[in-house]
């Protein structure tokens, strides 16, 4: 029996590293295929209407180009639930953007010459896309988010506010945001007969595999989706997008393989995004602080293909214990680009509005931000009444304000000032549920004493390959050089997607189940393994089933300090602390990554992030990173991330909460409450560009600028 | 993607005499804006006539005491110089403000001054846009304008000229050196770009196959201070949403020599001939820079969402001039 040091827990360093650094890690396009043609898209240009006609004339004049598909004669695909993907199947034009032709070449540079060449013609029609909290088409949906419920009422909301000796009434809004991965979507395709195999960059190969099989009505086993390395995703690769069915599509009309990478300026109309949201939140309380009625109320959009409606009232059915309270979601269908998810849907910009109006009320009531969350923590969920699994928000909180030195900031507003900067420091909670999702995964025993595991993962940058060979190697007790864990293709066991910051725990279960049974097995047969191996298959269908009811998510806290330039308007942080509690951290070094890689995106939310929609082209004004700013690392300060040893028995057999997004919820309000301790400005919309601290500023303190 | 030639030829008589009967060529400097806007289809050139590396790459000293750019230096090279760095720290400055280093390190001084508008219609081919198309419209006036002019703009375009290193030229009385078939000629920097008028298609005043050879600096202005400051969303990486560029020189309290170039408000480092007249003479102090520059500004036409930029480019220049009238306290940055 050997003995090893346990592996969950040590900060490995990631498998793939050296490949992804050395260049030879390959990505969905970059693997050499002989015969490849090219394609190149074109996007709709109105924001609605009908294609009348398509001129390929031109385009194909090359003799280069081997084909133009439009709704006019490209192969027809069977219906999914998703219908963004029915590309070139109707003349119709949902949103500008939207993919009304392709261009097939043998060469790319022919392939985006043709596609410049495509006349379309449109008859367009009028189109609607500005969201507004009295929008004529606001509804209420079904459901949010799968599942869960669109409205919530417990007590008597209206008339304990009404009485309330301090009420809050207040509404935030954040702008549209766009995942922008590094890696642009992009998919080689080729046919073998009915045989389909894309590389594709997604963060699920077995879901895109379904798609791929229901759009063009083959078994499943007929298709195989390899993503074994993806650069980034952010939530924008969790389902097959238009690229991937457009590349299958070509390679099956031209008889060749075909590769799609989209340009930058193509991904914001057709990848997904965050859709922006209007949130009011009213809020009454005692003048100690507690909160006695809760109302948050969201108005958002979605597109007239459907899309995901972001559900960011529900983190107010989790965090603070509110006897009367009402949260709810009204929607409205406009002619623009599709949104879905991306990092933390619904926390991320519910918890910009909730932890600002928690901001708001501490400074009515005279109460430290800090202790105001903790008089109103709750002893069950709010919403559900169930016991939380774990909760040690309050144990965050403080562990934070030891470490920011929150008992030296003087509570006054603009009271601290370094020649013409304003220095202000801000609080807010992190909280992010705990979802695992049925997967399968292999362990095999060979009779040399290796190990392969097998588990359709998908590793999008964040470590996840790593941590499944140290969960496998210390289910299996044996050193990590004997496993070899096998991720990134549909052709193995079955799993869920890299998303809802469930992958560790949906993968890592079967992978730990399958190794801890192929462990007594071998036990069983005294070590000694069989000729052809061993395999040992898992799936957790039951073991899922079998989970008592608890209320589960992790829980953090976020600290920020800025510096208001008085004179420009221009914020920076300079300090960002984060302090987490999410069960057991299983690889400090990937963990920490994620926590800070979240934490510098809430950060590109707070101050920079946002994209426009553009009222009389209906499509997002910024389409590249010269525009769209992200983080640049003069805008980082060192990020500080900690987190709380959290046993918690009711999650999963490594005791682990996901990881992936709770870094970005609550970045921005904390940021956006430091700014108003600094200069006494409440910034109520995203992003805090000098352009909106400007006026308040220049207004309230004419005097000395210098 | 439209096939083009390249040459790259060994002096500039030659270069000038590939583009002179070649209507559809174009210069070629680090290609760091020109080859972006050909993939954006915004710049179809079917000649690329390469002056990155013509002899134009010294930075010498002038018999004057001023001192002479080559027109193909690097922007690196030009920020990193001592001889810059000493005596006109705000070319250096605003080079460094501007774009990453990799950028820099490509960009050249002739591409610099002559990269064109960042405004969002003109990169997209897919939309109307004057100075791409004439007389096909200016969707930016009741659209995405945050970013574009206040002044100096016309119906016809609002475009903002995006480089720092002009606004700092302009405020250093630079001149342009410039070559053509009819032989050379020299402009104040504040004469190359013009407004746009009803002709907004037409960044500047150089006729086709004018190359720009070299940039010129008067000497120092003695006892003149200076100092350059870009305000921008992103600490890096980032066009300006204003800067300003100052020289002062003060005498007895009183202001003895003062140049004001403004960046991101027009479509030219709006030089803030106003405010310096007005200033002149008087004393060095908040209140009178602040007057001065409210006269100058008393010219801006904000659009509905670029307003802020007015008290923007007020405070932006009031603190770098009280800075360099009182360096005690504070002092340039
Ligand atoms: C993401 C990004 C951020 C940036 N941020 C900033 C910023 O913050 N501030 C800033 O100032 N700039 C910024 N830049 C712009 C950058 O400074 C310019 O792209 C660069 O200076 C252009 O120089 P170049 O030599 O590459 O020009 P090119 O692209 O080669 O040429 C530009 C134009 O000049 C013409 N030309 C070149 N040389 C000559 C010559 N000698 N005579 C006549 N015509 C000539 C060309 O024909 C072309 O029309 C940024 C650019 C990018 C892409
Ligand atoms: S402002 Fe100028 S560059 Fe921008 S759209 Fe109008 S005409 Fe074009």
């Amino acid at each position: 029996m050997t003995t090893t040091r346990p592996l969950l827990g040590s900060p490995m360093t990631r498998l793939e590293g050296r490949e992804k650094v050395t260049g030879t890690a390959r990505y969905a396009v970059d693997y050499p295929v002989d015969r490849v043609a090219y394609a190149w898209p074109v996007p709709a240009a109105v924001a609605r209407g009908e294609i009348t006609a398509v001129d390929a004339t031109a385009a194909l004049a090359d003799p280069a180009v081997l084909a133009v598909l439009s709704y006019e004669n490209a192969p027809r695909l069977h219906d999914t639930d998703d219908r963004t993907l029915a590309v070139l199947q109707s003349p119709h034009i949902a949103h500008r953007g939207q993919f009304a032709a392709l261009a097939v070449a043998t060469s790319l540079e022919a392939a985006r010459g043709a596609a410049a060449a495509i006349r379309v013609a449109y008859a367009p029609e009028p189109h609607d896309v500005i969201l507004t909290r009295d929008h004529p088409g606001l509804y209420k949906p079904d459901e949010v988010d799968e599942g869960m419920p669109t409205d919530r009422e417990h007590g008597d909301f209206d008339t304990v506010y009404a009485r309330a000796q301090v009420r809050l009434d207040a509404v935030y809004e954040t702008p549209p945001l766009h995942n922008h991965p590094l890696e642009p979507h992009a998919a080689t395709a080729m046919w073998d007969g009915d045989d389909l195999t894309v590389y594709d960059s997604n963060q699920g190969a077995t879901a895109v595999q379904h798609v791929l099989a229901e759009l063009f009505g083959l078994a499943t086993g007929k298709i195989h989706v390899i993503n074994e390395h993806v650069g980034g995703g952010f939530g924008s690769k969790g389902t097959a997008r238009p690229h991937v069915v457009l590349a299958a599509m070509a390679a099956r009309v031209v008889r060749r393989p075909v590769k799609l990478a989209l340009p930058r300026n193509q991904l914001a109309a057709v990848t997904g995004h965050r859709s922006p949201t209007i949130q009011r939140i009213r809020i009454g309380a005692d003048t100690e602080g507690h909160v006695q009625a809760l109302a948050h109320e969201v108005t958002t959009q979605i597109s007239a293909l459907d899309g995901f409606v972001e559900p960011a009232a529900v983190v107010s059915r989790v965090m603070y214990a509110a006897p009367n309270s009402r949260t709810t979601h009204r929607v409205t269908r406009l002619d623009v680009p599709t949104p879905s998810w991306m990092r933390a849907p619904g926390e991320c910009p519910g918890m910009f509005a909730l932890e600002s109006a928690m901001d708001e009320l501490a400074i009515a009531c005279g109460v430290d931000p800090i202790e105001l969350r903790v008089r109103n923590e709750p002893t069950v969920e709010p919403d559900s009444g169930l016991p939380f699994s774990s909760r040690h928000l309050v144990e965050c909180l403080r562990e934070g304000t030891r470490r920011f030195g929150w008992h030296d900031r003087d509570p006054r507003i603009a009271g601290k000032h370094e020649g013409r900067l304003l220095i202000g420091s801000g609080v807010a909670a992190s909280t992010y549920p705990v979802y695992v999702m049925a997967s399968h995964a292999e362990a095999h025993a060979g009779p040399d004493g290796s190990y392969e595991v097998h588990v359709s993962a998908s590793d999008i940058g964040t470590g996840a390959r790593t941590v499944l060979t140290q969960i496998a190697a210390d289910a299996l007790g044996v050193p990590l050089d004997r496993v070899r864990v096998r991720v990134g293709s549909s052709d193995l066991p079955p799993a869920s997607v890299a998303g809802a910051s469930s992958g560790t725990a949906s993968w890592g279960w079967p992978v730990h189940k399958a190794c801890t049974e192929l462990r007594q097995r071998l036990e069983a047969l005294g070590h000694s393994v069989p000729e052809q191996g061993l395999t040992v298959a898992a799936d957790i269908a039951e073991d899922l089933d079998d989970r008592e009811d608890y209320a589960r998510h992790a829980f953090g806290a976020q600290f920020a300090e800025v510096q208001v330039d008085t004179v420009t308007g221009e914020t920076r942080v300079r300090r960002l602390l984060g302090v987490f509690a999410a069960g057991r951290i299983l690889n400090p070094r990937t963990a920490r990554s994620q926590f800070i890689g979240g934490m510098t995106m809430g950060l590109g939310m707070a101050l920079l992030e946002g994209s426009t929609m553009d009222p009389a082209f209906g499509d997002y004004a910024e389409r590249d990173l010269a525009s769209y700013h992200v983080p640049a690392c003069a805008d980082v300060p060192e990020i500080d991330v900690h987190w709380i040893e959290e046993e918690d028995p009711q999650l999963n057999p490594m005791g682990s909460k996901g990881i992936g997004e709770i870094g970005i919820v609550g970045t921005a309000a904390a940021i956006a409450n430091a700014v108003h301790h600094a200069t006494g400005v409440r910034i109520r919309a995203l992003p805090i560009h000098p352009a909106v601290l400007m006026p308040p500023l220049a207004g309230a303190r004419q005097a000395s600028p210098s | 993607m439209k096939e083009f030639r390249y040459e790259r030829p060994a002096d500039a008589d030659a270069a000038v005499a590939l583009l002179t009967d070649a209507p559809g060529a174009a210069y070629l400097g680090g290609g760091t804006n020109l080859v972006d806007l050909m993939k954006l289809g915004v710049a179809a050139p079917d000649l690329l006539v390469d002056v990155s590396r013509l002899p134009f790459e010294e930075v010498t000293e002038t018999d004057g005491g001023g001192l002479s750019i080559g027109a193909a230096v690097r922007n690196s090279t030009l920020a990193s110089r001592g001889i810059v760095r000493e005596r006109y720290p705000i070319v250096s400055e605003a080079l460094l403000s501007g774009a990453p280093a990799q950028l820099r390190n490509a960009a050249t001084v002739g591409g610099n001054l002559l990269q064109r508008t960042r405004c969002l219609y003109f990169q997209d081919v897919g939309k109307p846009c004057n100075k791409r198309q004439p007389g096909s419209g200016c969707p930016a006036r009741e659209g995405v304008h945050r970013d574009l002019a206040i002044l100096g703009a016309s119906e016809h375009c609002v475009a903002t000229n995006p480089s720092d290193l002009a606004v700092a030229l302009a405020a250093l009385d630079a001149m342009v050196h410039l070559v053509s078939a009819a032989g050379p000629r020299s402009l104040p920097l504040t004469e190359l770009h013009r407004l746009p008028g009803d002709e907004p298609h037409r960044d500047t005043v150089l006729r086709h196959g004018e190359l720009i050879t070299a940039v010129e600096l008067p000497p120092p202005v003695p006892d003149g201070r200076s100092a350059y400051r870009k305000a921008r969303d992103r600490a890096s990486f980032a066009f300006a949403l204003a800067s300003v560029a100052a020289v002062l020189q003060v005498r007895g309290g009183l202001v003895h020599h003062v140049r004001i170039a403004f960046g991101a408000l027009a479509a030219r480092p709006w030089r803030a001939r106003v405010a310096e007249e007005a200033l002149l003479g008087q004393p060095a102090t908040e209140e009178a820079f602040g007057q001065a520059i409210d006269r100058e500004l008393a010219a801006a036409r904000p659009l509905r969402d670029n307003g802020y930029k007015v008290p923007l480019a007020r405070r932006l220049a009031v603190s770098v001039l009280a800075d360099l009238a009182a360096p005690e306290h504070g002092g340039p940055r």
